[in-house]
C-alpha cells in the first residue's frame, strides 16, 4: 500500500535546504501540479540566485539557471520562442522585489504568460542573513542589526499589492506554508497560476509567505509561530488581482 | 581614378539626407562604387545636418568626405562652415534664396540658384534640395533620364509614388534656372 | 552579379540576421544603433519573429539567454553604455555556454559619453566582456557588406562553439549606406541536444547553468572552454592585407579607421612610401600570425584607431615588440583624417619629425 509517493517532477536529489525551511514543501507543491497536469515533459522551470539557486538539480522538467533577479527576463526568452512550453519561474524576496524588481514588474505589464513563485522570507538566506527588500520594519538582521529603521532605509516592498496596480497583470495571490491549512490553500493557488498559463490567460504570481528559521535565529516551529504573528499582520494573505475568472465569463 | 565627393549641407528638414540619397542610387545604378554617410544625432533635428556622398569608378575608402570636390549649402552656417573645405577647383552650389553673402574663395566654380524660393513659387515649398540637384546635374552634365527615374524610385517608398511627378519637376525647374 | 541595394549598416545587419534565421531580437533604444531595432520591430512581426523591446539593456540579454538556451538563433544590439550593462548577461552566457549574437555599434566613452563613432570597446569587447575568464568572438566589419557578411558568419561561429559572437561596429558603420548583396547560402545549425524545449518525458532533464559550487568542477569546465578557444585561435582568424608584399611600414586597423588608413595608404605609395596594413576583421582571434609575418620585414607598426592604442597593444604582443611602434588616433567621436594618418606614415618614413 502506497501512501507516500515523491512527485515524479521532482529528482531524486536529496534537497539541500535547511531544517525548517519551507522551500521543500513549495518545491514539492509545485511538483505535485507539475504531475497533476501532465505539464511536465513541456515545462521549463527559471531558477534564481538565492538559497533556490540549485532547484534546477530538484524538478525533472528542463531547467534553466538565472542571473540574479532577470529570472523573468529568461522567462520571456523562452516563452517567446516556445509558446507551447510552460514556463516558470521560482524567485525569492531579493531576487525578485530587488535586485530584480524591473524584470518582475515589466515581465507583468507585458502580461507574459507565464508562473512566478515567489518565495518571500523577509530576509536573504544564502548570503547569509542581510536584510531583505521584504525584512518588516524592526526586523534585525546582519546588515540591519539594530532593527530594520524605516526612516533609513525605508520600507518593505509589497509585491502582490504593487503588481496589483499593473493592468497586465492577471493573477496575483498570497498563499503561506506555516500550517495544513495554509498549505492546501497554497497548493490550489499553486496549481491556478500553472493552469492559468495553459489555459492562455496570463501573467500569475504566487507570493508565498515562508520561513527561515536560521537566519531567523529561530527554532522550526517558532519560526512558523513568526509567520503568523509577524509576517501575516503585515502581508495579509489572499487575492489581490483575478482577472482570470471575468475571462472565463467573456 | 575618377571619384567623385559630395557634401550636402543645411538645416534638418531640408532634405539634405534624401537629395545625398537619390545621388547614391543615381550612381549605383549607373554601377559606379557609391557611399552615404549622414550626419547623426540631435543635429538632424533643426540643427545643421550634413551628408557625404562618394561616387567612384575604384572602391571608396573613407566614406567621410572631408574636402569636397562639390559642395551643396542650402544655408549661410553650412557655407560658414565648409566654404573653405572644398577642393581647388571644385564646386560650390548655393540657395541663394537663403544665403545673402557670395562666396569667398575664387579658386572655385559656384552657381547661385534661388532654390527655396522657386520652391514656394512652385507649390513645392519642401523640394528645394531636389531644385539644386537638378541644377547639379545639368551643369555637370550628369542628366541621364532613365537612371533618374529608376533612382527616384528608390529613394521615394511606393506610398508616395504621387511625389515622383513632382520630384521631377522640382529638378527640370533646377535644370533651368 | 547579384542585384545590389542600397542600405544603411545597421539595416543590413538586421537583415542579413533575418536571412541567417534569426527570429527574435530584443534590445533597448540607444543611439547609434536604433534602426537594427527600429528595422526589426517592422520586419519581424510579419515574418513570425519576435520583436521586444525590453525595459532594459540587462533584460535584453537575459531575454536572449533566455531564447538562446531553447535552441534558437536569438540577437540583440546596442552602443557602448548599453553593451556595459550587457556585460553580466554576457558573462552567464558565456558560462552557460549558450550561443548568441551581440551588437556593438560603438559610441565615444568612457560614461555616458558621445554619440559619435568610436572604436574605444576593444578592450572590452576581446578581453574583458564580464566577469570571468571568457572570450567572445569579436568581428569588425568595415563595409556595409561586412556588417551583414560577417552577421551571418557570426550566428554560424556562434552556434559552431557555443558562444557569443560579436560584432564590435562603429556610429559610422552604422549609419553609413553603401551597396550590399544579401544571397546567402544559410546552413542548417547545428543539432542542440542541451536545449531546454521540455523533456516530452523521453529524455533526462537538460540544464543550462553556470554555476558550479565544486572547484574541480568549475575548473575543468573552464579548461575544456579554453581548448574551445585555443582551437579558435588556429582555424577561425579572419584578416585582410593590403599592399603588405614590400611593406616596411605596416598599418594596423579596423572598421572605419582602416577605410581612413587606406586613403593615406594610396597617397603615400604614389610618394613611394612602402606602407601597407593589415586590417583584422576578427579582433578575437587576433591575426597574431599575420603581424608576427608582417614583423620580418616591416621596421614600423602604427596603429591607426578610435582609441587610446587598445589595438596598439595587441599589435605589440603580436610582433614581441621587436619594431617601433606609433598611435595614429582621435577620440572621443573624431576619426583621424587620411592627411592625419599620411602625416603619420611619413614620420615614420623618416619624414618631418
Amino acid at each position: 500500500m502506497v501512501v507516500f509517493e515523491k512527485p515524479h517532477a521532482l529528482t531524486d536529489v536529496p534537497l539541500h535546504y535547511c531544517p525548517g525551511c519551507t522551500h521543500g514543501i513549495v518545491h514539492r507543491l509545485v511538483a505535485e501540479v507539475i504531475d497533476e497536469l501532465g505539464i511536465e515533459g513541456k515545462t521549463i522551470g527559471i531558477a534564481p540566485v538565492g538559497c533556490s539557486v540549485m532547484a534546477y538539480n530538484y524538478f525533472n522538467c528542463d531547467m534553466i539557471e538565472a542571473a540574479h533577479g532577470r529570472a523573468p527576463a529568461v522567462a520571456t526568452g523562452v516563452k517567446r520562442a516556445n509558446p507551447e512550453n510552460i514556463v516558470f519561474t521560482y524567485q525569492g524576496d531579493g531576487d525578485l522585489a530587488s535586485i530584480g524588481m524591473a524584470e518582475t514588474v515589466h515581465s507583468a505589464a507585458r502580461n507574459e504568460n507565464i508562473t512566478i513563485i515567489f518565495i518571500n522570507n523577509a530576509i536573504y538566506g544564502m548570503t547569509g542573513g542581510q536584510m531583505a527588500p521584504t525584512s518588516l520594519p524592526g526586523q534585525i538582521t546582519q546588515t540591519s542589526p539594530y532593527g530594520r529603521d524605516t526612516n533609513h532605509c525605508g520600507f518593505p516592498i509589497k509585491v502582490c499589492e504593487m503588481l496589483a496596480q499593473v493592468d497586465g497583470a492577471q493573477y496575483l495571490e498570497r498563499v503561506a506554508v506555516n500550517n495544513v491549512k495554509n498549505v492546501k490553500n497554497a497548493k490550489k493557488a499553486i496549481k491556478k497560476a500553472f493552469q492559468n498559463q495553459v489555459e492562455g490567460k496570463g501573467f500569475s504570481l504566487v507570493e508565498v509567505i515562508s520561513t527561515c528559521p536560521t537566519n531567523w535565529g529561530l527554532t522550526p516551529k517558532k519560526a512558523l509561530e513568526w509567520v503568523d504573528e509577524k509576517m501575516i499582520p503585515y502581508y495579509p494573505l489572499g487575492v489581490y488581482k483575478d482577472n482570470t475568472a471575468e475571462k472565463e465569463a467573456e | 581614378m575618377a571619384t567623385t565627393q559630395y557634401l550636402f549641407a543645411g538645416f534638418g528638414g531640408q532634405g539634405i539626407l534624401f537629395s545625398g540619397k537619390f545621388l547614391a542610387y543615381k550612381g549605383l545604378t549607373e554601377d559606379k562604387q557609391v557611399s552615404w554617410l549622414p550626419s547623426y544625432g540631435p543635429e538632424m533635428r533643426g540643427g545643421t545636418a550634413s551628408c557625404s556622398v562618394i561616387l567612384s569608378d575604384t572602391p571608396v575608402g573613407s566614406p567621410i568626405v572631408s574636402k569636397p570636390d562639390i559642395l551643396v549649402a542650402m544655408n549661410l552656417p553650412s557655407l560658414d562652415k565648409y566654404e573653405d573645405s572644398v577642393v581647388p577647383g571644385g564646386t560650390i552650389f548655393v540657395d541663394s534664396a537663403l544665403i545673402e553673402r557670395k562666396v569667398k574663395r575664387t579658386d572655385v566654380t559656384v552657381y547661385y540658384i534661388p532654390a527655396t524660393k522657386l520652391a514656394s513659387d512652385n507649390g513645392m515649398p519642401t523640394l528645394a534640395n531636389m531644385i539644386i540637384v537638378g541644377k547639379i546635374l545639368k551643369e555637370l552634365g550628369g542628366y541621364n533620364e532613365e537612371t533618374v527615374n529608376t533612382a527616384l524610385k528608390k529613394v521615394i517608398s511606393a506610398k508616395r509614388a504621387d511625389m515622383l511627378e513632382t520630384n521631377l519637376k522640382a529638378m527640370t525647374i533646377g535644370a533651368e534656372n | 552579379m547579384a542585384d545590389k541595394v542600397l542600405m544603411k549598416g545597421n539595416e543590413a545587419i538586421a537583415e542579413a540576421a533575418i536571412i541567417a534565421g534569426c527570429r527574435h531580437y530584443f534590445g533597448y533604444p540607444i543611439t547609434p544603433q536604433t534602426e537594427i531595432a527600429a528595422y526589426m520591430a517592422k520586419r519581424m512581426p510579419k515574418i513570425g519573429g519576435c520583436f521586444l523591446q525590453a525595459e532594459s539593456e540587462i533584460a535584453a540579454i537575459n531575454m536572449v539567454y533566455g531564447v538562446a538556451s531553447t535552441g534558437l538563433r536569438v540577437m540583440t544590439s546596442s552602443s557602448s553604455p548599453g553593451i556595459s550593462l550587457k556585460g553580466e548577461g554576457l558573462s552567464y552566457l558565456a558560462g552557460a555556454d549558450l550561443p548568441s549574437l551581440v551588437i556593438n555599434v560603438q559610441r565615444g566613452g568612457p560614461g555616458l559619453g558621445g554619440i559619435q563613432p568610436s572604436q574605444s570597446d576593444y578592450f572590452q569587447a576581446t578581453k574583458a566582456g564580464g566577469h570571468g575568464d571568457f572570450r567572445m568572438l569579436v568581428l569588425a566589419p568595415s563595409s556595409v557588406q561586412e556588417m551583414a557578411d560577417l552577421t551571418v558568419k557570426g550566428f554560424e561561429l556562434a552556434d559552431k562553439y557555443r558562444m557569443t559572437s560579436m560584432i564590435l561596429a562603429d556610429g559610422t558603420m552604422g549609419q553609413m549606406m553603401e551597396p550590399v548583396s544579401l544571397e546567402y547560402d544559410i546552413k542548417p545549425m547545428p543539432e542542440k541536444p542541451w536545449a531546454t524545449t521540455g523533456t516530452k518525458m523521453e529524455r533526462e532533464h537538460n540544464i543550462v547553468n553556470s554555476l558550479f559550487l565544486q572547484p574541480d568542477a568549475l575548473e575543468k569546465s573552464n579548461l575544456e572552454r579554453f581548448d574551445r578557444y585555443k582551437y579558435i585561435e588556429e582555424n577561425e582568424v579572419m584578416y585582410e592585407e593590403y599592399m603588405m608584399d614590400d611593406a616596411e611600414i605596416c598599418i594596423a586597423a579596423f572598421g572605419i579607421a582602416a577605410r581612413v588608413a587606406k586613403n593615406a595608404i594610396v597617397e603615400a605609395r604614389n610618394k613611394g612610401i612602402k606602407v601597407g596594413m593589415i586590417r583584422p576583421i576578427t579582433l578575437w582571434p587576433f591575426p597574431t600570425k599575420a603581424f608576427e609575418a608582417a614583423a620580418e620585414k616591416a621596421h614600423t607598426f602604427i596603429s591607426v584607431e578610435l582609441s587610446m592604442g587598445q589595438m596598439l597593444e595587441d599589435v605589440k604582443l603580436a610582433t614581441k615588440c621587436k619594431g617601433e611602434y606609433m598611435l595614429c588616433s582621435r577620440v572621443g567621436g573624431m576619426i583621424p583624417s587620411p592627411e592625419e594618418v599620411l602625416a603619420a606614415i611619413e614620420k615614420a618614413n623618416g619624414g618631418a619629425k
